[in-house]
């Protein structure tokens, strides 16, 4: 008997991953439970904007504060003892001295003598006395040595070392048109030009002087977990004042009313003047009173943990269904299988990640306004990074979870493995943070949580003392970087879960 | 048309496949017997690709299974009939399969009608029974339409009405000219489905033969005699070429000789008897003979293993 062997209907189709990707969108959108975790995972990341437990005040009086040339949040309270200059110019100046007073704490209320490092003291140019104004600035600092900055966020370095009446330090500014240029000495003989900057659209009639301030005095011990502080006080002392033009009377202001700090205000003797100052001429940073749209964002660890669940439950219930080896019957390839679940996995969480972190960033700072809390400018762009930046963190977590799956082929163990790489270094470094800063710092330039840095609005900023931590929203790597970290972590789970898919028995 | 060529798997100590070789044909019901144990499951998943053998190869139309681009439009399989999500209804199971092929839910209600689930094909896998599970299976194995289907204990759970519905079924679909390969650990239950038969034990072939041969090797054409003259019976049919034992006091059996030539042969020298039959072996018999050693093997272990 000759049999004519058969032949099926459907052997003309070739393969297609795309067939691939279909299949496991089925399988996935086809569990109703997972649909449900994915929309949870949404709704937790959104809802955590509306609970922030955030109140401030400035639903009742007005918390913006000035903002600089460049647009950006600023201090700039200083005590400022000036004069006019129209046209160019150029004023030189002798600092003998500069001491301060900072707070006791621990022995109760009251200052004792101390310096912040980053306490100012020197000369300035400035558009005018209102806070956020153009300057330029020649200083002598509390251990940053001599400074030149201006419009608050720029910084450049002159002669190092502490000022005193055996090393004082000789400053001078000379104003073309818009140009300043700043120059220091040690003996006022020999001069070193330290920076020349341009200030745009500094009127021809400048405020010219003396200025002293002093930052908010901070201790921080045992990691970050107690920090404490209060505002300082700076007293320069200058003699052998030179202008250029024939000047007129002094006046001091207390421009920006001041850091909290007592008593300032300035005292001329013949040619000696000594001025006190509290405050701070620089960039805001996060512990000058305000928050970031990151704070709308806090239920991103919460809808990470759901979204980590359900990836690897996509791939654990196969194992504890022994769905597995259907699905590596009707796809060999297992690779393919792996990459098209990982895609099916990264688009469903990266959507609901799009969702939540939308939701919660436009509806949350309404919210926070409402509270009367001061939420620091973020221009459209930094926001759509953000919104984007914690889409791409839910959507790759949950591909790292989905990896961890196939590798332990357990739900509740590859979930417990996830959390512990992704979600643990979160709370030891962000949450509650109880490590050494140092171990801090390494744990979110390597651990997955380094990609929360995609949430960072505020710039950090080396002339600025603050708890630059990642509590405070400050995190060591850039948002991009801190994301290629957790691209980098994805990579590697996945290509271990490969090799083992690819190697072990289904 | 599968080729299974020397395959050698060890999991652990326990060799669960010493030299499996044998091929399934077109057009017929291919048996794949044995004790629990005797390594069809295993052979099963290493066609599949699912496991890797340690040696030898198996390959589906001359080719492995690993390199089959639709592999379901060349194999359907059913190998465990309850790996299902529960809470994912038994449509939308047979509608991701399909579109892993490129197939559309177009083939999903037909091979849903093939295995007559239409009623029930909406509700969740999770709340059927063992046989509505085994014919959503055979559903998902016909979904490429393939030529060639391996079910793996496809009669477990099913009631009478099921096992005679599987059986037809599974007989029109050789018919067809595909080759069909059945596992199970009961022969009784491929008696009237396989055409052909491999009886497997400790990881190798047995016999490997058709249905018919199979039965015939072992019942050795025995013809059964009942006789009080059981000295002279034996005399007469020994004389006559046959060759004879004697299995009770007045009982004999004899092979060499049809049951007529015993007749007569009885007759013309005057041996009264009281039964003369021919000794009629079942696939049972041919079965459990052939997996004696199988079985007594795999129980001496166990009782050393204790």
């Amino acid at each position: 008997m000759i049999i004519t062997p058969y032949q099926s209907r459907f052997r003309e189709g070739s393969y297609r991953f795309t067939d691939l990707l279909h299949a496991e969108w089925t399988k996935f959108r086809t569990v109703r439970g997972w649909i449900i975790g994915v929309v949870v995972g949404a709704l937790v990341v959104a809802a955590f904007a509306f609970v922030t437990g955030q109140q401030g005040s400035c639903n009742v009086s007005a918390c913006t504060g000035p903002l600089g040339p460049g647009g950006e949040q600023v201090s700039d309270s200083f005590y400022f003892v000036h004069q006019p200059l129209t046209g160019n110019g150029s004023i030189t100046a002798r600092v003998t001295s500069l001491t301060g007073q900072v707070p006791t704490l621990t022995q109760g209320p009251g200052m004792r003598p101390g310096l912040v490092p980053w306490a100012k003291a020197g000369i300035i140019i400035k558009a005018s006395t209102t806070p956020g104004s153009a300057y330029a600035a020649m200083m002598v600092t509390g251990s940053h040595g001599v400074r030149m900055q201006d419009d608050f966020t720029q910084d450049v370095a002159g002669l190092p070392g502490a000022v005193s009446a055996t090393t004082p330090r000789w400053l001078r500014l000379t104003r073309s048109g818009d140009t300043v240029t700043g120059y220091d000495s040690a003996d006022g003989t020999h001069w070193t030009r330290v920076d020349t900057v341009t200030l745009a659209g500094l009127p021809s009639t400048a405020q010219v002087g003396l200025f002293a301030t002093s930052p908010g005095f901070l201790q921080t011990s045992l990691g970050e977990a107690s920090a404490s502080g209060g505002p300082s006080t700076a007293t320069g002392v200058f003699d052998k004042i030179d202008l250029t033009w024939s000047g007129g009377s002094w006046a001091g202001t207390d421009v920006g009313g001041g850091g909290g700090g007592p008593t300032p205000g300035f005292t001329q003797t013949a040619s000696t003047f000594s001025i006190t100052g509290s405050g701070d001429i620089a960039p805001s940073v996060s512990s000058s009173g305000g928050v970031t749209i990151a704070e709308t964002l806090v239920g991103t660890f919460a809808g990470l943990i759901v979204l980590v669940v359900v990836g690897a439950m996509f791939m654990t219930a196969e194992y504890r269904r022994r769905l597995i080896a259907t699905t590596l019957i009707a796809a060999p390839r297992r690779g393919h299988v792996l990459a098209a679940k990982a895609v099916v996995t990264g688009v469903v969480s990266f959507v609901a990640g799009l969702v939540g972190a939308g939701l919660a960033v436009l509806l949350g700072q309404r919210v926070l306004r409402d509270d009367g809390v001061y939420l620091f400018p973020a221009d459209a762009l930094t926001q759509v990074r953000v919104i984007v930046g914690t889409a791409a963190v839910l959507a790759l977590s949950a591909v790292i979870a989905l990896a961890i799956g196939v590798i332990l082929r357990r739900g509740v163990g590859a979930v417990a493995a996830a959390v512990v790489v992704i979600v643990l270094p979160y709370l030891l470094t962000v949450t509650a943070p109880i490590l050494p800063i140092g171990l801090n710092d390494w744990l979110l330039r390597v651990t997955p949580t380094s990609a929360f840095a995609v949430q960072q609005t505020l710039i950090q900023y080396p002339q600025v003392d603050n708890t630059y931590s990642a509590s405070y929203g400050y995190y060591p790597l850039s948002p991009w970087a801190g994301l290629a970290v957790l691209c980098a972590w994805t990579a590697l789970a996945l290509g271990l879960a490969a090799y083992l898919l690819r190697r072990r028995d289904a | 048309m599968i080729e299974v060529s020397e395959l050698r798997k060890r999991f652990g100590p326990v060799l669960a496949l010493d030299g499996m070789s044998f091929t399934v044909e077109p057009g017929q019901v291919t048996g794949l017997v044995g004790p629990n144990g005797a390594g069809k499951s295993t052979t099963m998943r290493v066609i599949l690709g699912l496991d890797a053998p340690d040696a030898g190869t198996a390959l589906i139309g001359g080719q492995p299974y690993r390199s089959l681009r639709r592999p379901l439009t060349h194999v359907g399989a059913l190998l465990d009939a309850a790996a299902l999500q529960p809470s994912r209804s038994a449509r939308n199971h047979l509608l991701w399969l399909a579109h892993s092929q490129g197939l559309t839910a177009k083939r999903v209600d037909e091979v849903v009608g093939l295995s007559g689930l239409e009623t029930a094909v909406r509700r969740k896998a999770g709340g059927y029974s063992l046989g509505m599970r085994q014919r959503l299976g055979i559903a998902a194995a016909l979904l490429g339409d393939p030529p060639v289907l391996m079910l793996d204990e496809p009669f477990n759970g099913m009631d009478p009405e099921g096992i005679i519905w599987m059986r037809e079924f599974l007989r029109s679909l050789a018919a067809e000219g595909r080759a069909v390969m059945v596992s199970s650990h009961l022969m009784g239950e491929l008696q009237d489905t396989a055409d052909h038969v491999i009886v497997v034990g400790r990881g190798r072939v047995i016999a490997d033969a058709s249905v018919t041969e199979l039965i015939a090797r072992v019942s050795g054409g025995q013809v059964l005699v009942r006789t009080t003259m059981l000295d002279r019976a034996m005399r007469v049919l020994n004389g006559a070429g046959a060759q004879v034992a004697a299995t009770g006091p007045n009982t004999l059996a004899v092979t060499g000789a049809r049951p007529d030539q015993v007749t007569t042969l009885l007759s013309r020298n005057a041996v009264h008897f009281s039964e003369v039959s021919a000794h009629r072996a079942t696939l049972e018999d041919a079965y459990m003979d052939l997996t004696r050693d199988a079985v007594e093997f795999r129980a001496g272990l166990s009782e050393h293993v204790r």
